[in-house]
């Protein structure tokens, strides 16, 4: 693709370092370190096709429940199960140089991509196998994988958000074009790019904006931590259209869009990167759910969802994690766990983490049934910005100097807890 | 399906239960406040309309003696997998009546927590007995608070007479004035430990049960909190609950830790229903001031107090979803020890904080009596104090989640 090669652009070179009269070498590391980015164009698409156009868009759809019931169902229980156990054997074994590489396996992510984690959110007639609405069965599973590593699943998962918003808001045309692609072997690489770089972000005013302009859009701005940024193929933006928010497919690889490498403190498996919009035109149907603000304010809160469920799974991790560990560490003659100081540091773990879980789960449960979520979903993250990130740091503290090490995964789940509390959009349920 | 909404079966008892805390607790609220040690005659005729209600569990289980024992099907559960029955129902209808006034609901007519005890431990003869009576507990000595196992009282049986003879002294006993019947818990022999403590039910008329004082409290007033003194304090030995063997754990000790397992939601139900009324009282003072919670937007877009009522409110529904989990639990007969302490040690501490930050966002008004924030924080402390502490809720998780015996985590 032509356009592809237009975008490498050193940004910042050491000679320009050099130029600008930085002569302390520490001083110039630090300079490069923070400057040196590429940008390099977005993946190489494949050709979306349209296919199978239905008359009508199709949705999943659940009854409405009528006792409290904390039980998954049987389908539930087999892919969390499956989840899980891939998310032991084959996950977690791989987080700590996914971390280091800020990136994860591509054969693990199509490994991962083989479960059909994709298709979770894509209706039974477009070929996706989840009859019923799927957010708890999604936030399940991303509960399951994150128990893994925070950061692989965010890199497994995010093409699935994309998949999901198509599901749920996608009109006939864009489901035809996009959503066979989710349920077939190799799904696309795709993320849902809401967040953006500014400090006191606000996910109902974005600067990213979309104006209209021969039928279609012309989308500027950047956006930020986009998970997978340089591999996906199809993005959801949320782009500010006529003064509200607004969500736009956007195929990757057209002129005007870039992506740099944007590392951050945790869930660098996934590979975070800042997506660039110059000027890109857009067509008419890029536009979902019709720019309704409704839409794209559940799009929000189904993607904090995603990072409750994540935040769940990552605590569970130090949880499980910490709980062998107090028990065979020794000091002052006695396993640490002998200790109340300890051991109820370890309480207070279990306690904001079944909390979270829970109203994790009634805000996906609320949405499936098609009730209004945006205050649970909102509850839910107020926790995990709160706890989530306190999990974190007691993870760190009961292992004292050796949690800060890397040689135990604490440290490690320390940093991706607090994506889980200020990230918008990325995941979506 | 996981559904985490209550039942709409449930609904009718909530709402009556809701109207009551409204109509009858709410007005009488500060009266009782002030008049500490006062009977609110009041909860005469809610103890009859309570009785009268009765459903499914109902409002009847908003004491404690509706749970404990029995399954927890409610009518209209189908008769295999999933079931939301009394132990829920209870959860709901306590809520909303903790909604109203704590004190008051602690102070309600039958709903002692002894009641939870004889359920939990009595025979068939025995329930018959004290089945449906106002029953306190009386467990707490001045030498042993959260430390039951080294409860000093003993019953001493006098064969000839066919009864027991106890001595001792028990305080913070709850409705202790009020109640018909004391469940005291005594040992029957100093030197053998948990297993030799019983619970043994007392006459409140009893000449050798006498009443030493009452206390005067931070909040829960409308409660009162009787000390007694057990002089030779005779009853007859079939007042003892459960087995008289103090080798067998079944109705001794075991049986006091099996009635909080029980009870332990409940107490966090206690809690959230007062934080509710914190949170939507400081919910409608803010909006008065133009403060008001945005959900779609993150909370640092948010003016700080609004932020504030946010992060308080999020605690509250972890705490709600706790406690109701713990209570389904028990309906389908999972073992919930862990969850009913996670249930309690969430609930408790949230109930203090936010009733504590609630009156601090509300400034002066929040402060002082015009209102009744002050009062719910004062009323929230002890939430986090009786039916097991913090601290010894916290305990029981980390000893079950680290494998640790009671000689291992002190």
């Amino acid at each position: 693709m032509a356009a592809g090669l237009r975008a490498i652009n050193w940004v910042a070179s050491s000679e320009l370092i050099e130029r600008a009269g930085l002569r302390d070498p520490a001083q110039r590391l630090l300079r490069v370190g923070s400057r040196r980015t590429v940008r390099l164009a977005t993946a190489t698409n494949r050709t979306f096709r349209t296919a199978g156009r239905l008359g009508r868009p199709a949705r999943q759809s659940t009854a409405p429940a009528d006792l409290f019931d904390l039980a998954p169902d049987d389908e539930q229980r087999l892919l969390t199960e499956s989840v899980r156990d891939f998310a032991a054997q084959r996950v977690r074994p791989a987080a700590a140089d996914a971390d280091a590489a800020a990136a994860a396996p591509a054969d693990l992510l199509h490994e991962a991509a083989e479960l059909g984690l994709a298709a979770i959110g894509v209706p039974v007639e477009l070929g996706g196998y989840v009859e019923s609405r799927s957010t708890v069965t999604a936030a399940l599973i991303a509960e399951a994988l994150a128990e893994g590593d925070a950061g692989i699943a965010v890199a497994a998962l995010s093409g699935a958000g994309v998949a999901t918003a198509l599901a749920l808001w996608g009109d006939a045309g864009q489901q035809a074009t996009y959503l066979h692609e989710f349920v077939s072997e190799r799904p696309p690489a795709a993320a849902v790019a809401l967040l953006e770089g500014q400090p006191l972000f606000d996910p109902l005013t974005l600067r990213t904006t979309a104006r209209r302009a021969n039928g279609g859009f012309v989308l500027s701005g950047v956006k930020a931590l986009v998970p997978c940024a340089a591999g996906c193929e199809l993005f959801v933006v949320g782009a500010q259209l006529d003064g509200r928010p607004a969500l736009f497919v956007l195929e990757s690889g057209q002129s005007g869009m870039s992506v740099e490498r944007e590392p951050a403190m945790g869930v660098r498996a996934a590979a975070t990167g800042r997506l660039h919009l110059e000027e890109v035109v857009v067509p008419p149907e890029a536009l979902l759910g019709d720019g309704d603000p409704a839409v794209y304010a559940e799009a929000v809160a189904r993607g904090r969802l995603g990072w409750c469920a994540v935040a769940a799974g990552a605590g569970r991790a130090v949880l499980e994690y910490v709980r062998p560990y107090v028990g065979e560490r020794v000091a002052f003659g006695e396993p640490l766990a002998n200790r109340q100081s300890v051991a109820f540091m370890v309480a207070g773990i279990a306690v904001e983490l079944e909390g979270i879980r829970l109203a994790t789960l009634r805000a996906a449960a609320r949405a499936d049934q098609g009730l209004p979520f945006a205050r649970e979903a909102a509850l839910a993250r107020a926790l995990v910005a709160h706890h989530g990130m306190q999990i974190g740091s007691d993870g760190v503290q009961l292992l004292g100097g050796h949690g800060y090490t890397r040689e135990h995964p604490v440290e490690r789940w320390y940093r991706d807890l607090l994506a889980a509390g200020l990230v918008e959009g990325g995941l979506l349920l | 399906m996981i559904n985490l909404e209550t039942p709409r079966k449930f609904d009718g008892l909530v709402t009556r239960a809701h109207q009551m805390a409204a109509n009858v607790l709410r007005p009488v609220s500060r009266r009782y406040d002030r008049a500490e040690h006062e009977y609110p005659k009041e909860l005469d005729m809610v103890a009859a309309l309570i009785d009268g209600i009765g459903e499914g569990g109902g409002l009847a289980g908003a004491g404690a003696g509706a749970v404990g024992r029995g399954n927890g099907a409610a009518p209209g559960d189908s008769a295999a997998g999933n079931r939301n029955g009394s132990n829920l129902a209870s959860l709901l209808g306590l809520i909303e009546l903790a909604w109203g006034d704590v004190g008051l609901l602690l102070a309600m007519p039958r709903m002692g927590l002894g009641q939870a005890a004889i359920a939990a431990v009595a025979d068939q003869e025995q329930l018959q007995r004290f089945g449906g009576r106002w029953a306190a507990m009386a467990i707490t000595e001045p030498e042993a608070g959260s430390d039951s196992a080294s409860i000093r009282t003993t019953a001493t049986l006098d064969e000839q007479a066919g009864e027991y003879v106890l001595n001792g002294e028990k305080i913070f006993v709850t409705s202790g004035d009020r109640a018909e019947l004391l469940v005291v818990w005594a040992t029957l022999d100093r030197t053998a430990g948990r297993s030799a403590i019983k619970p043994f039910v007392v006459e409140r008329d009893n000449p050798g049960l006498q009443l030493e004082r009452l206390e005067h409290k931070l909040g829960i007033r409308a409660s009162d909190t009787a000390n007694f003194r057990l002089v030779d304090c005779r009853i007859p030995r079939e007042n003892l609950l459960g087995s008289p063997e103090t080798a067998t754990a079944t109705g001794g000790f075991a049986g006091v830790m099996q009635t909080f397992d029980n009870t332990r939601p409940l107490v966090a139900g206690m809690a959230i229903g007062l934080a509710r009324a914190c949170l939507e009282r400081t919910r409608e003072l803010l909006a008065q001031e133009g403060v008001e919670v945005d959900y779609d937007r993150p909370a640092h877009a948010q003016p700080a107090a609004a932020a504030e009522l946010l992060a308080l409110e999020a605690d509250w529904e972890a705490a709600r979803l706790l406690a109701l989990q713990a209570a389904w639990m028990a309906d389908n007969r999972t073992p919930n020890s862990l969850q009913a302490s996670i249930a309690k040690a969430k609930a408790g501490r949230m109930g203090t904080d936010v009733a504590l930050r609630c009156v601090a966002l509300c400034g002066a008004a929040g402060y002082g009596e015009g209102e009744l924030l002050e009062k719910w924080a004062r009323d929230a402390k002890i939430l986090d104090i009786f039916e097991g502490t913090q601290q010894i809720q916290l305990l029981v998780i980390a000893r079950q989640l680290l494998g640790r015996s009671s000689a291992q985590l002190k």
